[in-house]
């Protein structure tokens, strides 16, 4: 393929791919982001190759493997479009099957989708409820794209943005529109995007940067992989979009060292873009000069900070410093530089593409668009899910989410990961909004949602959130690593039924100070699960302290665990085999069984295996024992 | 460009700084005494300690910012003491105070400033930090042995909890005659454990074994410093 020389080049080079002869073709999309590969999609998509060339349907039918289609509950997922059909659960022996239907314009009935919560057949994504409330502006293309092949990407009007910047409008034009869009920041603190590239237009000093933070860390969260995996050409246009904007000539891809897949789809997106003159010397044929480098981030969730993350990539450890000058006036090498999230740069296009009107009519007063969300935890539908700004939580965990699973009860929802916060039934009907959501005391974050239900503790959540920050603090500054120190270490207490009440008075003084005096946001924000616990589950941290129990019967250390002598069956000892603790369990075959508290290690192997129809052992944490449960003198 | 001033207001009093002042350096000029641990007027800003921590007046409210880092804007208004201000110190001497609870290294600023602050250094000590080492992680002996003395041969070595100074045997450190990081350390840990070996236990070596890392690699990893 030679350069595009133009942005006629650029155009006729579209309109020879949508009138091809195979354009037409019908096509098996084969969802083969990181949580299918984890279903095994691979062996699935050369399944389908294998089925179309049995069948000499090479012609007509083409399959592809795309990224992140969202529905990860159900993987491995397949859409067949153009009619946008929909095969979960799929399995490489469907495929031939699948295939026959594709070919004769009919459907595999009882291969389509079955909803978890209704158990009916929905072949079309647009009647899925898990899809029907979503608004996929910016994800919606993972579910056809073949995230390697740029002509596909150009094909679905790929790069029309930049042409159009490139061609007529000027650099204050671009920025005016953005900002007038209302795109902020979706990293999670929300920042004005025009009034950031802005701010670095207007700095002194060259060459100037544009960057990309693909440092997603937060625990359960994968919008930004999903986005590069599945659609890296539309970060790098929008980035492209950015630089033009602002002046900068080079940009990086700062993709975590742990998304392989990330890391390579960014690669092979810049080298195409090279080879089509979409990158380089005279982008399109004009003086815009700019071009990309990815920079693999080696596992620090601190650099994802834009002042540590601009350290790692000059080769420095990874450290935040002082940021009252911000980075778009003094960033990568002391250039002005514009840090943006993934998520961020691929709203650009769509805003240059549709227009600020449009982008603006989406969302509340404030925030606007749509953002992408990781939905997991105890929620029938996980995924990843895109909705308006201003849904709230509560139809986002239940009309998008399907619910909680099992019958169980919503108890709490953790939303902004390790920096966001933990909130309880009350706070279901805030809308998805930079502002409400801070108001609550919780943060929009980049975009995880962890779904816990009543089996959930939520001390103990909030524990293993800030071991989490704990373990991935710089440790530069003291009020972040010895707040943290002491956070950590009362969390501990207080699941360990150690701490007293004089830990709980002490906690907001830490947490104050924290949030107060800390270098930069990763402690500023790490208070926050605490803080938002404290307001929503006082009980239940009171429980902990005062009680020494924890209701949701998760903290080992509360618990006791106890065979029934009326329930437990002579003749059965599948508890005694699969105890890992010698002698924890008393008794033999042809006794009932009985748990030695000062040996039991608390793991809970015994109420596992034993079987259902004896449910004989149960779980204590403070209530009365029944007689039947009360250990009997050997 | 030097030659242009500002003017801003610390602690209601009128100052007149050059325009690339901080906020540290207005009040040092304006005879006002911020504390401070890790700053120094010979090195680079830093900013960990955080000790000196100043409420200016933002667009939303007053908000803490620390003064060694913080550049001064013209009618900027500073206050450097107020009960937020107060609170936010005492708070941190406390947190410094458990990595430094022997007696010894409880001294010359750290405790003056302690005493100011009504700072109760026990506070926080139970169960804080496992061992307290005496070094409060600074940063002065790295900065100023890279930047006043051109040695580099003490760093930071681990992340988070597990930070640490570490010394570089090989990097050419003459601390006989030196000893600018024993002047620096206001805990006197350098000076006091040094008698025979600067940074006994500490140096590169010692913590790469003890983490596992290969220390063929260290003479090359030496060089490219430099």
């Amino acid at each position: 393929m030679p350069r595009l020389a133009s942005v006629a080049d650029l155009e006729a080079l579209r309109e020879r791919l949508r009138t091809a002869a195979d354009a037409g073709r019908a096509r098996i999309a084969v969802c083969t982001g990181t949580a299918c590969h984890a279903y095994g999609c691979e062996a699935v998509a050369d399944a389908f190759e294998r089925a179309v060339a049995e069948r000499g349907l090479a012609g007509t039918l083409a399959v592809r493997r795309t990224g992140c289609h969202g529905f990860c509950e159900r993987g491995t997922w397949v859409a067949v479009h153009p009619e946008d059909t929909c095969y979960d659960r799929v399995d490489p022996a469907d495929a031939g099957r699948i295939v026959d239907a594709v070919a004769a314009g009919a459907v595999a009935e009882d291969l389509v989708y079955a909803d978890p919560v209704s158990g009916a057949r929905i072949a079309r994504a647009a009647d899925i409820p898990f899809y029907r409330r979503q608004q996929r502006t910016v994800l919606g293309p993972n579910r056809w794209l073949d995230p390697g092949d740029i002509e596909d990407y150009v094909r679905g009007g790929g790069y029309a943005a930049l042409a159009r910047v490139l061609s007529g409008m000027r650099p204050e034009e671009v920025i005016a529109a953005v900002g007038a869009a209302g795109l902020r920041g979706r990293g999670g603190a929300g920042f004005p995007t025009g009034a950031k590239w802005e701010a670095a237009r207007r700095a002194g000093g060259a060459p100037k940067w544009v960057v990309v933070n693909c440092d997603e860390g937060d625990p359960g969260a994968y919008m930004d992989r999903s986005l590069m995996e599945g659609n890296p050409h539309a970060v790098l246009e929008g980035l492209a979009i950015g630089a033009y904007a602002v002046g900068a000539r080079g940009g990086v891809m700062y993709v975590r060292w742990e998304y392989p897949l990330a890391t390579r789809n960014a690669d092979r997106a810049i080298v195409q873009a090279r080879e089509y003159g979409l990158l380089g010397e005279r982008v399109l044929g004009t003086d815009f000069a700019f071009d990309v480098r990815v920079h693999r981030g080696a596992g620090a969730f601190v650099s994802g900070e834009e002042t540590a993350m601009l350290a790692a990539i000059e080769g420095r450890p990874g450290e935040p410093s002082l940021k009252y000058v911000y980075p778009a006036e003094r960033g990568l090498h002391g250039k002005p530089t514009v840090i943006n999230n993934v998520e961020t740069w691929a709203n650009v296009p769509l805003i240059v593409e549709r227009g600020p009107t449009w982008f603006g009519s989406l969302g509340t007063a404030r925030s606007k668009g749509t953002k992408i969300f990781s939905l997991v935890g105890k929620v029938n539908n996980t995924g990843l899910v895109e909705v308006p700004m201003g849904m709230t939580l509560r139809e986002l965990v239940y009309d998008v989410g399907g619910g909680i699973p099992r019958g169980r009860r919503f108890k709490a929802l953790q939303i902004g990961g390790p920096s966001g916060g933990i909130v309880g039934e009350e706070a279901l009907d805030t809308p998805v909004d930079f502002e409400a959501l801070t108001a609550i005391g919780a943060m929009m974050g980049s975009g995880g949602i962890v779904v816990m239900d009543d089996t959930t503790c939520v001390v103990a959540a909030v524990r293993d959130l800030v071991a989490f920050c704990h373990d991935e603090v710089c440790g530069k500054c003291v009020p972040g690593r010895e707040g943290m120190r002491l956070l950590r270490g009362w969390m501990d207490d207080i699941c360990a039924g150690r701490a007293d009440a004089s830990v709980l008075a002490r906690v907001p003084d830490v947490t104050e100070v924290m949030r107060e005096a800390s270098l930069c946001a990763l402690c500023v924000t790490a208070t926050n699960p605490v803080q938002t616990s404290l307001r929503y589950f006082s009980a239940e941290y009171a429980a902990h302290v005062e009680g020494r129990r924890c209701p949701a019967k998760v903290c080992p250390d509360l618990l006791e665990y106890r065979i029934s002598a009326q329930k437990c069956d002579v003749a059965c000892t599948a508890c005694l085999q699969n105890c890992p603790t010698e002698g924890a369990i008393l008794g033999r075959k042809g006794t009932r069984k009985q748990i030695d508290q000062e040996k039991c290690v608390k793991c809970g192997v015994c109420i596992e295996v034993c079987p259902t129809r004896f449910t004989a052992v149960a779980k204590f944490s403070g209530e009365p024992v029944p007689k039947a449960f009360r250990t009997v003198p050997a | 460009m030097t030659a242009a001033t500002v003017g801003l207001e610390i602690d209601g009093r009128a100052v007149t700084v050059p325009a690339d002042a901080t906020v540290l350096g207005a009040a040092q000029a304006a005879g006002i005494e911020v504390p401070t641990l890790c700053w120094h007027e010979k090195v680079a800003v830093y900013g960990g300690c955080r000790l000196c921590v100043v409420e200016v007046e933002g667009r939303a409210g007053p908000r803490l910012v620390v003064a060694c880092g913080y550049p001064v804007a013209e009618g900027l208004r500073v206050r450097t003491r107020s009960p937020r201000v107060d609170r936010t110190r005492r708070t941190i001497l406390e947190l410094t105070a458990p990595l430094v609870t022997d007696d010894a290294c409880l001294k010359g600023k750290l405790r003056r400033f302690a005493e100011e602050y009504g700072a109760d250094a026990g506070r926080f000590a139970a169960g804080a930090v496992p061992d307290p080492t005496g070094c409060t992680l600074c940063g002065l002996c790295v900065h100023t042995c890279a930047e006043v003395v051109g040695a580099q041969a003490i760093g930071f070595a681990g992340r988070g909890m597990d930070r640490q100074v570490v010394y570089f045997p090989d990097a050419g450190c003459e601390y006989r005659s030196c000893k600018k990081c024993f002047s620096v350390c206001f805990t006197g840990k350098i000076a006091r454990e040094s008698a025979a070996t600067v940074f006994p236990g500490a140096s590169i070596r010692e913590w790469l074994a003890a983490h596992g890392v290969a220390v063929h690699s260290l003479r090359a990893f030496m060089e490219r410093r430099r």
